[in-house]
């Protein structure tokens, strides 16, 4: 089937999220779908696959005019997607959530399970996606989950796939055998729609690549014919450094150690064991691992959030026991948790509320009893200025924000008192490339003005780019430990669990 | 839990002056109207439906005897709407006001037959003693959720339930009784636990009374509390982000039960206004479910001090109208009740007023 999208324009209120979009993806084609948050990727898709109706403009489907009302019409004609964050019931078995919504049935509406775990067996083997429909959910890795969310689409006959940021959640493992799986389908004739902001994986495997940015189509590139650097500038739409310059700088003493730590689990299962951590002054120490294996338990206990079952946390040379957050802020450790939505921000709350949330009980911002809003206000307008968040007011509510801006504020917020030591917590997640320019900016001059950062992100560019050592989780151990110049391939096996 | 997670959502800082009082308004006229449809749909006629609606104005707002009557009604409406209200931006869906209620009026009454004191002290000491008592009341419940994660609606409904059987039991011990009598009811208030009539020097039969004032003032401290303290803050952040508030520093458990005793706390000044200003004594249904009445009230006020003042009044006028309207056109008192789950609904969806009235509320 081949799709065209003709001159599609959506707005809300006053945004234009998409305008005069025209695309066009064939059968046996992948189209990358390149862009920056907010660049209006999401609005398109959901335009196609019916959850929003564009303001004027056309879908024609083998040069027939579409008109979806919701996701179903989409789905009966043939548009199927894969979102990013998995819909799948983690206690059903795999026929059971492909299956889910469209259950066939026998006499008395009984559900004929026998007769879907046929045709489950028969697209698997088809298309190579091999997975057993009987296992549960959730006790799937999150690479063949994924592979259940396409089968699922590929069940109710869906012949142009949209994938939405499919590698985010995969181990570079895994990215190579999803890879494998959309090429397949590519040969089985199905159009191909992978959006993404990773350049390298546009690259790899699209035949044609759309950058989108501010709703509007900026260019069409091939990927024989274009660079990393280009892609990257008409995403952002100026010139930007991939490069994060990071001069050697000579580590100084231990800020942090963390001695054969332990964390049990309230059903009594190991989630860290036997942990040994060393964070020197003037160091970035990157964690890496798939999400998942520790590394958010290990963050937690660092900044008092998650009580420890055994070993021994010193900031500074002091052992801290049971600190709580406010005591360990107070040690002038900073902490950049991995979401900022749910943890660093409160999304109801103005950014001058926001800008508080771990300081208002300081002198600076009140008495005790009564709160200084003068005073908070002035130190949001200051961090607003300083760390370039765009917003027209520091009163507006913090959810209306970009990512990237959130995360500058909460990064500001974080960075512009005294610091001593940063936890960084996936801090450049769901950031266009513009503020991650930024952020790695600002994380490694920390570091050069003698601040220890412990980062840890999912994405191994973000800490092979800035780590100077790399210590990498695997179910709730430090299973290998590498320099900064290690091969990412040995550091991905490493993730897997090889080591 | 959706249910929870919208209110909180309904609960924002940041409102249009449309959300804040055109849904209201609308939800209230709406209501009435479709109260007196179903008036004549039951087969009054339309003369009898126009005469309950003018005597509903009339016995609300027509008169000064009406507005005392109104504001009397709304005194302790207004009180326990505003410890919902402090529940509600925690993140606590207090259902026990009416038991709090109880609580502070037991205790009120206590201190307002056994012993007599100068006239300002005796009547400081019965409001504080009903504010300690629904504290207390409402701490339970409070405590209950830090530390078992125990649900506030369950526990405050139960305790609700307590409160009455409590209540029964108070009223029949001999020390409580009122002398010679064999129901349940208990000796009246000295009259220096009195809470004076405002209007008292115009005619003495004007019932609204200091307490109306004096939940005036709470209105004005209860916003102060919610938008200008450390306290309020962590109210706040706590009722919108549990996560993001303990990243913050601040400890749940300790804020969760310190918003329930203040809502506790408001409730118990509810129950000891109603003693001390209107009733006198306490019987087994003093409590007249003001305290669910407040649920609604907090909720057409959106959580908000004023907003809960205005909405105060107007339930208070909706009970001061119904007498009116029960007496000239000798329609049922539940007409109001009906007319107050009306204004709840389509409070509760505001969608719907936004359908009916799209070029309103655009």
């Amino acid at each position: 089937m081949k799709l065209k999208l003709n001159e599609i324009s959506k707005s809300f209120g006053p945004v234009k999220a998409n305008s005069d979009i025209n695309l066009t993806v064939n059968r046996g084609e992948i189209l990358g779908l390149l862009g920056e948050n907010g660049a209006g990727k999401t609005t398109l898709m959901n335009i196609l696959t019916g959850l929003y109706k564009p303001d004027s403009g056309s879908i024609l489907i083998d040069n027939q005019l579409k008109v979806f009302h919701n996701p179903r019409e989409a789905n009966k004609n043939g548009v199927g997607m894969v979102h990013q964050h998995f819909m799948l019931v983690p206690v059903f078995s795999v026929t059971e959530n492909i299956i889910l919504g469209t259950e066939p049935t026998t006499t008395f509406n009984k559900i004929d399970l026998t007769n879907a775990k046929q045709k489950v067996l028969k697209i698997s083997s088809e298309y190579n996606l091999d997975v057993d429909p009987d296992q549960l959910i959730e006790k799937l890795p999150v690479g063949i989950q994924q592979r259940v969310e396409i089968i699922k689409i590929l069940f109710r006959d869906a012949e142009i796939l949209i994938f939405d940021e499919p590698t985010a959640v995969l181990t570079p493992q895994e990215v190579v055998e999803f890879f494998e799986i959309i090429k397949n389908l590519k040969k089985a004739g199905k159009a191909i729609i992978f959006i993404t902001h990773k350049l390298h994986e546009v690259l790899e495997v699209c035949d044609r690549i759309n950058v989108l940015r501010s709703g509007k189509i900026v260019g069409e590139e091939l990927p024989k014919k274009t660079t990393n650097k280009k892609l990257a500038e008409l995403m952002v739409g100026r010139k930007v450094n991939l490069k994060t310059n990071r001069q050697i700088v000579e580590k100084g003493e231990v800020l942090l150690e963390v001695n054969n730590l332990s964390i049990l689990s309230e059903n009594k299962e190991p989630l860290l064991s036997n942990l040994d951590v060393k964070l020197h002054k003037n160091e970035i120490l990157g964690i890496a691992g798939v999400q998942g294996n520790g590394q958010t338990e290990f963050i937690e206990a660092l900044t008092g959030l998650r009580k420890i079952s055994s070993g021994k946390i010193s900031y500074f040379g002091k052992e801290c026991k049971n600190f709580s957050p406010r005591k360990i802020h107070q040690l002038g450790v900073r902490h950049i948790p991995e979401d900022r939505q749910k943890q660093g921000l409160i999304g109801d709350f103005s950014l001058t509320e926001n800008i508080i949330l771990n300081t208002y009980y300081e002198n600076k911002f009140s008495n005790n009893i009564a709160l200084n809003w003068s005073s908070a206000k002035k130190e949001a307008k200051r961090i607003i200025e300083k760390f370039d968040v765009r917003t027209n007011s520091e009163e507006i509510s913090a959810d209306k924000l970009s990512g990237g801006n959130q995360q500058k504020l909460l990064i500001g917020r974080e960075m512009s008192r005294s610091i001593n030591l940063l936890i960084a917590s996936q801090p450049t997640r769901g950031v266009d490339v513009g503020s991650i320019e930024y952020i790695h900016n600002q994380i490694v001059m920390a570091r050069n003005k003698g601040i220890g950062v412990l980062l840890n992100s999912t994405e191994l560019d973000e800490i092979i780019a800035l780590s100077d050592r790399i210590i990498v989780f695997y179910e709730g151990r430090v299973i290998a430990e590498f320099p900064s110049n290690a091969d990412p391939n040995i550091i991905g096996l490493a993730m897997a669990g090889v080591s | 839990m959706k249910f929870f997670i919208y209110l909180s959502n309904y609960f924002s800082n940041r409102e249009t002056i449309q959300e804040i009082f055109l849904i209201p308004v609308i939800a209230t006229l709406l209501a009435i109207f479709l109260g007196l449809l179903l008036l004549i749909v039951s087969g009054s006629s339309t003369q009898i439906a126009l005469t309950a609606l003018v005597a509903l104005f009339t016995g609300s707002f027509g008169s000064l005897s009406a507005i005392s009557e109104t504001f009397t009604a709304a005194t302790p409406l207004i009180f326990a709407a505003l410890g919902i209200a402090v529940g509600f931006r925690a993140g606590l869906f207090n259902i026990g006001a009416e038991g709090q209620i109880i609580l502070g009026g037991m205790a009120a009454v206590v201190i307002g037959f056994s012993f007599q004191l100068p006239f300002a002290i005796h009547l400081i000491i019965i409001l504080l003693s009903g504010a300690l008592f629904g504290a207390f009341y409402a701490l339970i419940a409070g405590w209950l959720k830090a530390t078992t994660g125990a649900h506030e609606v369950i526990t405050t409904i139960m305790l609700n339930l307590i409160a009455y059987r409590l209540l029964d039991f108070f009223l029949r011990m001999p020390a409580i009784q009122k002398e010679g009598r064999n129901d349940p009811i208990s000796k009246s208030i000295f009259e220096t636990a009195e809470l004076p009539r405002i209007l008292y020097l115009l005619d003495p039969n004007l019932r609204v009374h200091m307490g109306f004032l004096i939940a005036i003032v709470a209105v004005f401290f209860v916003y102060w509390l919610i938008f200008h303290t450390t306290i309020g803050y962590e109210f706040r952040a706590v009722g919108k982000s549990l996560e993001a508030s303990k990243y913050g520093g601040i400890n749940p458990a300790i804020t969760i039960v310190l918003a329930m005793s203040i809502a506790g706390l408001l409730a118990g000044l509810a129950g000891a206004c109603q003693i001390a200003g209107v009733l006198g004594r306490a019987t087994p249904g003093f409590s007249a479910g003001i305290g669910f009445d407040a649920i609604a009230v907090a909720l057409l006020g959106r959580a908000h001090p004023i907003g809960v003042l205005f909405a105060g009044i107007l339930f208070g006028a909706l009970i001061a109208g119904g007498r009116a309207m029960q007496v000239s056109a000798n329609v049922s008192l539940d007409l109001i009740t009906v007319i107050q789950a009306l204004i709840i609904i389509f409070i509760a969806a505001p969608i719907l007023i936004r359908k009916l009235f799209p070029w309103i509320l655009k």
